[in-house]
């Protein structure tokens, strides 16, 4: 899978992310490395933080398209 | 509910420091679950590792039990703390070591142990 649909889940899913960024770690398009900005992650645990990543891309995670995925996600503060 | 199940709810609930891991700390099957261990290391904490490889059922009863999709997963006292991204995240700001402080006491580097369970589908004898 191109980066290019994983972004536009992600900024469907996060509209007001100040940064939306798919990196392809492998060029394989199977790992992946995402951040996010946003400040819907304010006043959030990590793992409330990276649940809604995971929720976001939850179709090309339980499919299998993404094989490995690493999290970034950042507040607004 | 299965006793798979019943045996992964009380590794969660019954170690210090769970970490359901690709492989064991021995030999160790993929990076990510490298990278939680090796935190966990860092940080002193006292690692039960379980090997989710050994049957698909595994991964996909703790999955159903955690909410979280991907492996590894960490659990300090049942509550999930993470996996690979955030317990390196938490342990690069020291947030790690005060969470294991606030949970485990503040001497649980002095009973630092590493072991493996092994979970099975079968109700232990």
């Amino acid at each position: 899978m191109a980066t290019d649909p994983l972004r536009a889940l992600l900024e469907q899913a996060f509209p007001d992310a100040r940064e939306v960024d798919v990196l392809d770690r492998t060029g394989t398009g199977d790992h992946f490395q995402v951040t996010v900005t946003s400040p819907r992650f304010d006043g959030l645990s990590l793992v409330e933080q990276h649940r809604l990543v995971y929720d976001a891309l939850a179709g090309p995670l339980a499919d299998g398209t993404i094989h490995e995925l690493r999290i970034r996600t950042k507040g607004s503060s | 509910m299965s006793d798979l199940s019943d045996n992964i709810r009380q590794v969660i609930e019954g170690e210090d420091v769970a970490l359901f891991m690709k492989g064991t700390p021995q030999m160790v099957m993929c990076g990510n679950s490298m990278r939680a261990l090796e935190a966990l290391r860092r940080a002193g904490a006292p690692v039960t590792a379980v090997d989710i490889l050994p049957d698909p059922a595994i991964r996909e009863e703790l999955s159903a039990i955690s909410g979280w999709p991907t492996i590894p997963q960490v659990f300090v006292r049942g509550e999930l703390i993470g996996g690979a991204d955030i317990v390196e995240e938490l342990e690069g700001s020291g947030d790690l070591e005060r969470t294991l402080e606030e949970k485990l006491g503040p001497g649980y580097r002095d009973s630092r142990e590493e072991k493996t369970l092994v979970v099975t589908s079968f109700a232990a004898p």
